[in-house]
């Protein structure tokens, strides 16, 4: 680990602050930035930790029903506390392990946007809203590929915005290493369409699968998809799985979440 | 009733005590005055010339004490191998040089390039990314195969090929072995590969060196499995240190599993270094360095045949490996392919001919040694697999194939020059038969399929040699070291008991067991009895654990001097006694003569030799301490029959160990508990081999898999509850306590029945499946499901 200066401001705005000096990078729970600076892959002049922040922590029901969580708020409190979105929950509960639970946050998680990672498949099956210092940005509009997404330099999630669905299930399939989704996917009925969201599959990282989307708006069940295919074009392949195996997990994982939606 | 102490007791581990409780000390806890850290530069390319080095900028850094590259070894010894193969034509292996940081090329990815001592660990960091390298890139030598056609880039430019060897065994059977094969009824043929594994001790590896600028004495404090073993090899033949001018120590050492055997260029380099910069150097090794300089294991690519004839007899069987030995020949890197698995290959059969050809191959990788079963599951994955096959090809049980086909008579001489000395094959597989329940397949078949998925059975045998070894005989095989154990037995004036012994615990509980035996000799509490060893400043010369012989050698060789002791104990008791010496029994602590009241305890008697007061000096001297050297005269012969069940998801392909039983025979048993952990432990790594484990390459020499993210371990909710059995026992015939050894079975037996199950699996939904190379995972197994 390279030599960096350590703040830790307890409100958003110092935080803003503080990320503006040159080099500065923000610290969420640490699960993905603290590795790399330990293999010295980062060297930031400043680490702005959004830890000690208390108005970005903490689970909450919206005016309209829908459930708001900080984005300093830990995978763990999420599992506990967000029973409203029983899925979202259920996700939030079998992400990494119990290190990573309880230091890991949301808002980490869906500025890195690794395309293996489960909350961004959650994030953009349901069509949720980030909200940040400057914005709010739907999720249709946040993911722009691998680690990239559309935050600025110096953005800060507070928070994130889930309507919550009729039905929702997410399935994944963990690759045996890291345990991080092989593939990944998250279907949610709303009252106006089914969304599909598939993470660990693609070179892009997470999308939407709209095929699918299709025949479970119209039919929600397993069959709908049985005729569908997902092509392996774009998928990633790696030691663990072809791209060709990732697209049948595609679709036996959108099948068993349909299956498992409750 | 369970025994509450001595030999059958599962007695509960001392040692854990300090282990789970973080007072445990280790290598790393090491930390002495003044010390500075090194941090190795490593290649990051398998294969390149080295054209210069610059190190200016770098030993200007802050906190710089010294640099040192490959030049400052010029003249210093070159790591070496501990046992010379002859190949097939009498001729000795192609042996090249290992220096401790790389002269003139790099070999792998991880091969030290420069090594930067520093005042910490993080200025040392600094100061290597100031080295600039000038690396020009040669051809990477990956593919065994490859390596040895003609024409291939040479990993060492000095040998002729990057053929290491080619060896026959026996070779005088050769032309026997092809005409039997030519004239079977039926030839099952396989070509298989076993994958290349890491052992991820939990502890990575460290090292400390300190030199005392009074006395000119070394030590090197380290993650050894035998630290005499290093004294030797890196005192006598690295850096010219005589014996008695360098101390090794391996304190508590958390876990090895075979990969802290080997003498290493990092312990070498500590050593020299610390006198070079006159003060101690301490090295730790990342996970992520582990990965690229410990020694690696198994790797084998193979073509195997078994002929039978009409009746399914076995009548021949031959094999073909190419065994990858890596950049460098690591310490017992030639002996592993060679004689730790093709002296295996008759397994529990009685197959009368058989043929085992190795070719040992350099390539642009980690060096690959002994990892737990080192050899042995080679040999034990591809006959069990080889045998299932045939059994499946000729619809015959698979089961029945191999009690057909079993060794039934002891002792037996193998036409692969090991004689087992005991075993009953029929006995464990029954016992299997019972413990997994394998009569209820049928129906845990048909509940399976009710949850749509696919189960399977496999079934297998393995024999091991263990208890390396005789020394005369290992000699003769090209090992350069005796394989003998020694232990010293100090009895304390108050009568407890220090044994120093050659043995080294790291994780196996000699602590506790080897207590156990000597509580059951003398009859006195466990507890008065400590084990000491892990330093060659306490121990006799040892040469410490692996090939599961430290309770069959080094437990042999403490019974030894503990006999004498008792021997000599019972001389002053007798004097004590005043009663003849043939008349005095030791029991339950107390010396008593023969038909009389009249004893002495054992407490009373020690005092007397260390305050000899009343004592016959004129016949025997004071003290009591004992030492015994003890040389196996045959190796022992560990065997079992081993079961799993697996579902196979249709939809996915991915394997779930659904049970797992192992019915062994380990010989006489002195702590049932300790070798259900033994076994556990090994079939969770057998388990690790046959679904997860796969240290991969590209075709550039990168290692794919250098992380926990993409080499995957076994965690708990990959391995079943195990039904493990060691009630079999067929003593050991040759070793005074009748023990075989059991440290390494689970990891030997278990990765052909997790194969058989996936298999039988697939057949019986009807897939044309034969094989699928380890690790089974569910993407490989989904696309052998879908052709």
């Amino acid at each position: 680990m390279y030599a960096f200066e350590f703040e830790r401001p307890t409100t958003v705005d110092d935080a803003v602050k503080a990320l503006a000096s040159e080099d500065a990078q923000a610290l969420g729970g640490g699960q993905t930035l603290i590795p790399t600076l330990k293999q010295r892959l980062a060297a930031p002049e400043t680490l702005v930790s959004l830890g000690g922040i208390a108005e970005m922590k903490g689970v909450c029901i919206g005016d309209s029903g829908e459930v708001c969580i900080g984005g300093a708020t830990s995978h763990a409190t999420v599992a506990a506390e967000a029973g409203q979105y029983p899925a979202l929950a259920e996700l939030a509960a079998h992400i990494g392990d119990p290190a990573v639970r309880n230091r890991g946050t949301i808002g980490g998680s869906l500025a890195n946007n690794d395309p293996s990672a489960c909350y961004p498949a959650a994030a953009l099956g349901s069509n949720a809203t980030i909200i940040t210092n400057k914005r709010d940005i739907a999720a249709d509009d946040y993911f722009q590929g691998m680690f990239t997404t559309a935050l600025e330099e110096g953005e800060i999630i507070t928070e994130v915005r889930f309507p919550v669905p009729e039905k929702a299930n997410y399935q994944k399939f963990v690759q045996p290493a890291s345990r991080f989704a092989l593939v990944g996917v998250f279907v949610a009925k709303y009252s106006d369409g089914v969304r599909v969201a598939v993470t660990g599959a693609s070179e892009e990282g997470v999308h939407r699968w709209s095929e699918a989307e299709e025949a479970l708006s119209a039919d929600f069940s397993a069959d709908a998809i049985s005729g569908l295919s997902v092509p392996a074009d774009g998928l990633i392949g790696d030691l663990h799985g072809t791209p060709e195996y990732r697209a049948h997990l595609v679709k036996v994982m959108t099948g068993r979440a349909v299956t498992a939606s409750a | 009733m369970p025994k509450d102490g001595g030999i059958g007791a599962s007695s509960k581990r001392r040692e854990d005590v300090r282990f789970l409780t973080g007072r445990g000390r280790y290598t790393d806890d090491i930390n002495i005055n003044n010390q500075t850290y090194v941090h190795f530069l490593r290649s990051d390319v398998a294969h390149a010339t080295i054209k210069g080095i610059d190190t200016s900028s770098a030993d200007a850094m802050p906190g710089v004490v010294r640099i040192f590259t490959g030049a400052d070894f010029e003249g210093i010894g070159s790591i070496p191998c501990g046992w010379q193969v002859t190949d097939r034509h009498g001729e000795p292996m192609q042996e090249p040089a290992h220096p401790v940081l790389a002269q003139g090329k790099v070999r792998h990815v991880g091969d030290p390039i420069c090594a930067v001592v520093a005042e910490s660990l993080e200025q040392a960091r600094d100061a290597a990314e100031a080295i600039e390298l000038d690396l020009e890139e040669l051809p990477a030598v990956v593919d065994m195969k490859a390596a040895v056609a003609d024409g291939s880039t040479k990993v060492h430019d000095d040998l002729t090929s990057n053929l290491c060897y080619d060896w026959g065994f026996v070779e005088e059977n050769r032309e026997a072995v092809d005409e039997a094969i030519k004239s079977a009824a039926h030839v099952t043929t396989l070509e298989l590969v076993n994958n290349r594994l890491v052992a991820n001790p939990m502890e990575p590896r460290v090292a400390v060196g300190d030199w005392n600028a009074g006395t000119d004495d070394y030590t090197l404090y380290t993650t050894s499995q035998n630290p005499h073993v290093i004294r030797l090899l890196m005192g006598a033949f690295v850096l010219g240190i005589p014996e008695h001018k360098l101390r090794v120590v391996a304190p508590d050492v958390g876990g090895g599993f075979g990969t802290k055997i080997f003498h290493y260029a990092e312990e070498a380099f500590c050593t020299f270094a610390a006198k070079q910069v006159g003060r101690p150097v301490k090295w730790t090794s990342s996970r992520s360095e582990a990965f690229m300089s410990d020694a690696h294991g198994r790797d084998h690519v193979t073509k195997i045949e078994l002929a039978l004839d009409a009746d399914n007899n076995f009548t021949a069987l031959r094999t073909e490996t190419y065994a990858n030995m890596g950049a460098y020949l690591s310490t017992f890197a030639p002996s592993i392919p060679t004689w730790l698995h093709g002296t295996l290959m008759a397994g529990n059969y009685k197959t009368p001919l058989i043929y085992v050809n190795v070719k040992a191959v350099f390539t642009n990788t980690v060096p690959v040694d002994a990892y737990r079963g080192a050899g042995r599951p080679e040999a034990t994955f591809q006959l069990e697999r080889v045998v299932d096959k045939a059994a499946r090809e000729l619809g015959v049980d698979p089961i029945e194939l191999r009690r057909q086909n079993f060794i039934t008579e002891f002792p037996y001489a193998t036409p692969v020059a090991v004689e087992y000395d005991t075993g009953d094959y029929h006995a464990t597989m029954d016992k299997l038969a019972e413990i997994g329940d394998l009569s209820g397949f049928e129906a845990r078949l048909e509940e399976s399929k009710k949850r749509g998925k696919l189960r399977g059975l496999g079934v297998n045998c393995y024999i091991e040699a263990c208890g390396i070894a005789p020394s005369n005989l290992v000699g003769q095989l090209g090992a350069r070291a005796g394989l003998y154990e020694s232990a010293t037995v100090r009895v304390n004036a108050t009568g407890s008991i220090s044994v120093m012994t050659g043995s080294h615990s790291h994780g196996q509980g000699h602590e506790t067991a080897f207590p156990q035996v000597i509580a059951e000799m003398i009859g006195i509490d466990e507890s008065q009895i400590e084990i000491v060893h892990g330093d060659t400043a306490t121990s006799p010369m040892g040469m410490g654990t692996y090939g599961s012989r430290s309770l069959a050698v080094g437990g042999s060789a403490m019974v030894r001097a503990a006999e004498k002791v008792i021997n000599k104990a019972k001389k002053i008791a007798s004097h004590l006694l005043e009663a003849s010496e043939a008349d005095i029994e030791l029991k339950d602590g107390q010396f008593t003569v023969a038909g009389t009241d009249k004893s002495v305890a054992w407490g009373d008697v020690t005092l007397a030799a260390y305050v000899p007061h009343n004592y016959p000096l004129e016949e025997i001297e004071p003290g009591l301490e004992e030492t015994a050297f003890y040389d196996p005269n045959n190796f022992t012969y560990p065997s079992g029959a081993y079961c799993c069940e697996v579902e196979v998801d249709p939809d996915t392909g991915k394997v779930t160990i659904e049970s797992f039983a192992a019915a062994d025979d380990f010989g006489n048993i002195v702590n049932p508990m300790i070798v259900s952990g033994q076994v556990h432990g090994g079939l969770a790594q057998g388990i690790g081999q046959a679904l997860l484990e796969n240290c991969s390459y590209d075709e550039n020499g990168q290692i794919l898999s250098a992380s926990y993210m993409d080499y995957a371990m076994p965690r708990a909710d990959d391995v079943p509850f195990y039904e493990v059995d060691h009630s079999c026992q067929t003593p050991c015939t040759h070793n005074p306590l009748g023990v075989k050894g059991c440290g390494e079975a689970g990891a030997i037996g278990s990765p052909p029945a997790v194969v058989n199950a996936v298999v039988d699996a697939l057949q019986r939904a009807g897939k044309d499946v034969t094989h699928i190379d380890m690790p089974l995972t569910p993407g490989k197994v989904w696309a052998a499901m879908n052709g």
